[in-house]
């Protein structure tokens, strides 16, 4: 358990915080917390497999480590998150902790709405159950986790690829950048206009641009109705024009990206990467396939695929091993191979979203949103990997996780997942059908 | 009165230190009111009299680029920043006095931007073993600025100044700390309006005054206008 604190803070301060200083270090310990408990349960389940520890013992810590991840998710972080947003709007400085508690408040109730459309809730057990508490977790964990997936199953061959590289030359670079100082240098001559009208009116002591009362506005629209007229076109063509700057340096940072990718993927390296994301385009589309002919043959699958994989092989290879030993290793293999690449999956995928959207205000939130993204993601991670392992290793997790309707879960997840790996198929199709023809029109 | 002349100066920082409602507090004399991210690169102009008060007077146009990002981006925003780059004549280096690592990083920042064609390496730049015969070299002048003073308790006021004078010295370059909301820092006849306009007068007299013919080049700007541009000179 305190390796994975230990490893849980040291990733907090090496890769999140490269650039700011962490000032609050209640945060921190949030951070790490959560990291560690989730590994925890992933060793659980290791331990689970492996027959490591006794029965009891296993069932205890599973307990346990499911009452405090609940507890932070759902008390500590959402107050945190209230406290820090609510000290972010300078307005409301004073009544700060009161305002946390409201927001809290309503964030306890829409969980608790979120749980009524879903036919999770049994007549037998209480409000505050864990049973009612895991369920809304992991509605909301599973929803992330399909649109997650959804998303990398095809940004991740689109990315791969090269086949779908858009050829950038040089010139068109140049070209490029070219733009883009020519409208720096038209932005400049236009403010170097209003400096100097502003400088001009200044010494000859008119008033300024802030009129002072009724008379001052009428005696500023008879008297200087010419000056005042030229600077506000000229502010709104200089406004125009950083906008145009703004586009164009981020379409020039595209285009650098993109001669970087081609020119990584000359490289060994980046032949390897291609290869394998041909392979990854494969899976993706049979994972695609597969989540429609759930959907549309309402099919819910009992037998975990690699029982039924060795099934398959043995019935029409007529291959006699032992069954039951190889399942036992493989599927063993298989999830840890699963756990391992969704968590170094998902901790790239924060590190990259954090850094895009950080700055030194609200670094705080975004910890403490992206702690609780990933308590969720564990939670509902676990409750998926169920239905890839064998039956006998399914009782423990039942039995702990209480009477919750597994099957709904597969069915939501593989909904939202065809939702959103179809939407992302728009998006990036329109993504890339616009670019070339941007290009075309230089 | 289109026709004065101009001078270049670059304003680099982390992302967040204020360099924005720097820029915007030199030139419009206002304090930025809504201060939000800066994509790519902003401009704002100064006029400014150099020498003044002497019968030498003239008044040049300062261009502020402001440049936004951070040191750590990847290699294709540095090269997509190094366009705004040429032509520099002097460099205004911003960092935050409540956070450390951003004056950590102007060492890079600055050799971003006077080495525009090799990419920092993290060699040169932990905590300030670098090399100075790099900055020796220099002829662009360098001025570092401090903001957020307001934020900084009084006990703390002392530890903090001393550390960013080391700052300064290492870059051979003065240093102001002010804060970017209020004007009262930059009012005339303070000192730091002092150190300001003496910057400023540096950055003209080493463009337009103290050689023949075209400006000095930067560090290794040879390469990108191919052969045949002037060595820099020593002065001794």
């Amino acid at each position: 358990q305190v390796l994975f604190f230990g490893f849980g803070w040291l990733f907090f301060m090496r890769k999140l915080f490269k650039d700011y200083e962490v000032r609050q270090y209640v945060v921190q310990v949030i951070f790490s917390v959560t990291f560690a408990f989730s590994c925890t349960m992933f060793e659980l389940i290791i331990f689970e497999i492996l027959g490591v520890l006794n029965s009891s013992s296993r069932y205890f810590h599973w307990k346990l480590n499911l009452c405090v991840i609940l507890l932070i998710l759902v008390f500590m972080v959402p107050f945190y998150i209230g406290y820090f947003v609510v000290s972010n709007i300078r307005l409301l400085h004073r009544q700060k902790l009161l305002f946390a508690c409201g927001l809290w408040l309503t964030f306890m109730y829409f969980f608790w709405k979120l749980g009524d459309p879903f036919p999770i809730l049994s007549p037998k057990h209480g409000i505050l159950s864990i049973e009612q508490l895991i369920s809304r977790v992991g509605v909301i964990g599973v929803t992330l986790m399909a649109l997650l997936s959804g998303f990398g199953a095809v940004n991740c061959p689109y990315t791969y690829m090269s086949y779908f590289l858009r050829n950038v030359t040089d010139a068109d670079i140049l070209a490029l950048e070219r733009r883009l100082l020519q409208t720096m240098d038209m932005i400049v001559s236009k403010k170097k206009r209003i400096a100097v009208a502003h400088r001009t009116m200044f010494q000859r002591g008119e008033v300024h641009n802030k009129s002072t009362g009724f008379w001052g506005m009428i005696k500023s629209v008879t008297t200087s109705v010419q000056g005042s007229e030229n600077l506000s076109l000229i502010q709104q063509e200089v406004d125009a024009l950083e906008e145009l700057s703004r586009q164009l340096f981020l379409e020039t940072a595209d285009l650098h990206a993109t001669k970087e990718r081609i020119e990584y993927s000359k490289t060994f390296q980046g032949k390897y990467f291609n290869f394998l994301g041909y392979f990854f385009s494969i899976y993706c589309v049979w994972k695609i396939f597969m989540a429609t002919i759930n959907i549309v043959f309402d099919r819910v699958g009992k037998t975990d695929p690699v029982t039924r994989g060795i099934e398959i092989t043995v019935n029409y290879l007529g291959i006699q091993f032992d069954v039951k030993f190889w399942s036992q290793h493989i599927s063993f293999i298989l999830v840890g191979i699963i756990i391992v690449t969704s968590i170094r999956g998902l901790l790239i995928t924060l590190t990259k979203f954090f850094y895009a959207i950080s700055s030194s205000k609200s670094s705080n939130v975004i910890v403490l949103l992206l702690a609780q993204i990933m308590g969720m993601y564990f939670v509902s991670s676990v409750l998926l990997i169920r239905m890839s392992m064998p039956p006998e290793y399914r009782t423990i997790i039942t039995e702990v996780l209480g009477e919750l309707q597994f099957n709904f879960y597969h069915r939501w997840f593989d909904v939202i997942f065809l939702v959103s790996a179809l939407s992302s198929i728009l998006f990036l199709y329109l993504a890339h059908k616009q670019a070339p023809e941007k290009h075309m029109a230089l | 009165m289109a026709a004065l002349d101009r001078v270049k100066v670059l304003v680099l920082g982390d992302s967040g230190v204020g360099k924005s409602s720097l820029v915007h507090l030199l030139c419009q004399n206002q304090v930025l009111g809504n201060p939000s991210w800066t994509v790519g690169c902003s401009v704002d102009v100064r006029i400014h009299d150099y020498k003044e008060g002497t019968p030498e007077e003239k008044t040049y146009y300062i261009e502020l680029w402001d440049v936004g990002g951070s040191v750590g981006s990847a290699t294709s925003v540095k090269s997509t920043r190094a366009v705004f780059y040429n032509m520099l004549n002097g460099i205004i280096l911003v960092h935050d006095l409540t956070n450390k690592k951003s004056s950590q990083n102007l060492y890079r920042w600055s050799l971003e931007a006077l080495n525009r064609d090799v990419a920092p390496t993290g060699v040169l730049v932990t905590n300030g073993d670098y090399d100075r015969e790099q900055f020796a070299d220099n002829q662009i002048p360098l001025l570092v600025i401090g903001t957020k003073l307001d934020q900084i308790p009084e006990t703390k006021r002392n530890e903090v100044l001393t550390r960013t004078a080391f700052l300064a010295e290492d870059f051979n370059a003065e240093e102001i700390n002010l804060d970017c909301t209020n004007p009262r820092y930059l009012a005339a006849g303070s000192s730091n309006a002092v150190k300001l306009s003496r910057f400023f007068d540096k950055v003209i007299e080493k463009r337009y005054f103290l050689r023949d013919g075209n400006q000095i080049p930067g560090f290794s700007e040879r390469k990108r206008f191919g052969g045949g541009t002037l060595k820099s000179l020593h002065y001794d």
